[in-house]
């Protein structure tokens, strides 16, 4: 029964974060132009934020207002479980930080790239690397980030970051990152 | 060599794209540098004794194959047969009066394969004979004819009748295998995909990438093959191509996945996995009208459809029920049966041509292997002893599937007869190999000019 309000409740966010802001009624959106409307609204209701921030090889440097010893890259490396698309608690501290950044800075662009470790099937292993950008996503945009912020893109078990066929390797290979662009 | 856009009736514009970004990937590689060498691995315990005979040549100058060793080469490496060595023969006949049964007695032989070529104009006819050594008799003789070129399509045709003849089972050595090699040097990944003789040999590059390239399937008619690329901006598109004209078309480029393309029995339609309504979930393609239908909607991960031999049913993966496990979905009424209920992760099913059971991936005590479950008696058996093993495909004559495995860090593909009987592998001179397809049909059929079974 919790369960499957869970799994309710899940879906519900998916539909709600792969469809965005745009309510197109054709059955594939387009990213291009709603997306960019979307955004500029976001823009334009965000508040003047305290923090800076800039886009370095991908990774998003904030500091304090006028404060740049006080610079930091954050992480953009998630890792998830096997066959898990559940975002670790352990992660939701430096997420917040890509959270208020992103709602702090409303014109951010970013790209999460979801990815499985080799064991198991490709096809499933697309489709769980999907999922695992996607609850990245959605709990980005629990936190306020827009979802006409950020892309979903899923690659499965095809780039590996660490190509040792153990748990070793495995490990680092089931993750989300963060580009920004 | 450019691209056609397609001329979409449904309203959905994704449909149509420029061709110029698609001719600019394209690239057709003729050199054969990544062929694939096969070892056999476990053959059967007492294989038939055959002997083949090289083949002469009656025309003049040389020919530029050994169609006799291509022949050889084939049963051999069938794993059912034991060949004589050429350097043990007694005598080398090409014809019926030059056949001495105690010779090839002597020798312990059980079954003799004789031949020769001569030109027909500018073709060229093959004429081969079959003997039951302890019978002393000839079984079989058939005369083909092909050109210079498909020579080793004629050896390869020869030992698939004397398979069949021998074994009772139809051969598959005129078929080929599509594969996706890779190679890494640094960061840089070079993905190609590959179509090879069964046995390997006339391996040839259809496309080369620097991003993934996967779930390479073919048409049943076997001149067009469908695959997901990442080639245009990183993001996956299926994609159609024709291997004739070289030509592709991109199917779908929805947002998010665009996955596991599978042909109908009738080439008519294409199953898929899309995403864009939120979900992997599986649609169904009409290639010739573009309208999509969606197949399965569930919150769960549904992906890998294969049709049953019907076309009237899809086998399918979903962890809607927690786990990895393999689904049928009737078409008429989308009713949906499972069929797997042992083992934690069970994916990419495809039935068996006759029905009678899935071949499948099937994680045992944390590995992944290749398995057969079969449907009457709802029994597994696991058929490959490697381990990471995945992307099985069945050879069209259902008795041998191929499949990626990993033996010593490498990526290659392994062959294994469908009663475990027979396993090859076949290692690649470069690169890791992986995602093998087994064509559906013969690469080239052979009508016999004559023939005759007096045995």
């Amino acid at each position: 029964m919790e369960k499957a309000k869970l799994h309710g409740l899940y879906a519900l966010s998916l539909t709600i974060f792969l469809l965005g802001g745009c309510a197109t009624t054709t059955p594939a959106y387009t990213p291009s132009a709603s997306e960019d409307q979307t955004a500029d609204q976001d823009r334009a209701l965000v508040s003047p934020s305290r923090s800076e921030s800039r886009v370095q090889d991908g990774r998003l440097v904030i500091s304090a207002d006028g404060d740049r010893a006080g610079a930091e890259m954050l992480n953009g490396m998630f890792y998830f479980d096997f066959d898990q698309a559940i975002v670790k608690r352990t992660n939701h501290a430096e997420l917040n930080k890509h959270a208020r950044a992103l709602k702090g800075d409303g014109s951010l662009r970013l790209r999460l790239e979801g990815h499985a470790d080799e064991r198991g099937t490709r096809e499933y292993n697309l489709a769980l690397g999907e999922r695992r950008a996607i609850a990245v996503g959605a709990y980005l945009m629990a936190q306020g980030a827009s979802r006409a912020q950020f892309e979903v893109i899923s690659y499965g078990e095809e780039k590996p970051v660490n190509a040792t066929h153990s748990e070793a390797g495995w490990v680092q290979n089931r993750r989300v990152e963060i580009v920004y662009r | 060599m450019q691209d056609e856009g397609i001329k979409s009736r449904s309203s959905c514009r994704l449909f149509i794209l420029p061709a110029f970004a698609l001719s600019l990937a394209l690239c057709f590689a003729p050199a054969a540098w990544s062929e694939l060498r096969i070892e056999v691995t476990q053959g059967v315990d007492n294989g038939l004794r055959i002997a083949v005979v090289p083949m002469q040549w009656r025309g003049r100058g040389r020919l530029p194959l050994d169609v006799g060793g291509v022949i050889n080469s084939d049963l051999r490496l069938s794993g059912r047969f034991e060949n004589l060595p050429v350097s043990q023969m007694l005598s080398l006949p090409g014809e019926a009066r030059e056949v001495y049964y105690r010779d090839w007695r002597l020798l312990d032989v059980e079954y003799l394969v004789i031949g020769y070529l001569e030109p027909a104009g500018t073709n060229i006819q093959l004429h081969f004979e079959l003997y039951n050594v302890f019978k002393r008799a000839m079984t079989l003789s058939q005369t083909i004819e092909g050109t210079r070129e498909q020579l080793r399509d004629m050896g390869h045709h020869v030992s698939d009748v004397i398979f069949e003849q021998l074994t009772g089972i139809e051969g598959a050595f005129a078929t080929r295998i599509m594969y996706v090699t890779v190679e890494e040097s640094g960061a840089e990944r070079l993905f190609r995909l590959n179509i090879a003789d069964a046995d390997g040999h006339r391996a040839q590059t259809i496309l080369e990438s620097k991003e993934p390239l996967l779930s390479a399937t073919w048409a049943p008619d076997g001149k067009r093959v469908a695959y997901v690329s990442f080639e245009r901006n990183q993001r996956p598109a299926i994609y159609l191509h024709d291997l004739q004209t070289g030509t592709r078309e991109i199917i779908t480029n929805f947002t998010g996945l665009n996955s596991a393309p599978a042909f109908s029995p009738d080439g008519k339609q294409m199953a898929m996995v899309l995403s864009k309504d939120g979900n992997p979930d599986i649609y169904i393609l009409d290639l010739q009208s573009r309208r999509l239908r969606r197949v399965t909607r569930h919150y769960g991960i549904d992906t890998e459809p294969s049709w049953t031999p019907d076309g009237e049913a899809l086998i399918f993966t979903s962890n809607r029920g927690g786990k990895p496990q393999i689904y049928q979905i009737r078409l008429v009424d989308f009713q949906i049966q499972r069929l797997t209920f042992e083992g934690d992760y069970n994916a990419r099913a495809s039935l068996l041509s006759d029905g009678s059971g899935l071949i499948l991936v099937h994680r045992r005590d944390g590995i992944f292997h290749i398995a057969l479950l079969d449907l009457k008696r709802g029994r597994f058996t696991v058929l490959t002893e490697t381990s990471l093993d995945e992307s099985p495909s069945v050879a069209p004559n259902g008795s041998m599937l191929i499949y990626a495995t990993l033996v010593d860090d490498k990526g290659i593909l392994a062959m294994v007869s469908i009663d475990g009987g027979v396993k090859f592998n076949l290692p690649s001179t470069r690169g890791h190999v992986r995602e093998p397809a087994w064509s559906p049909k013969k690469t080239m059929q052979f009508e016999p000019v004559a023939q005759d079974f007096p045995g």
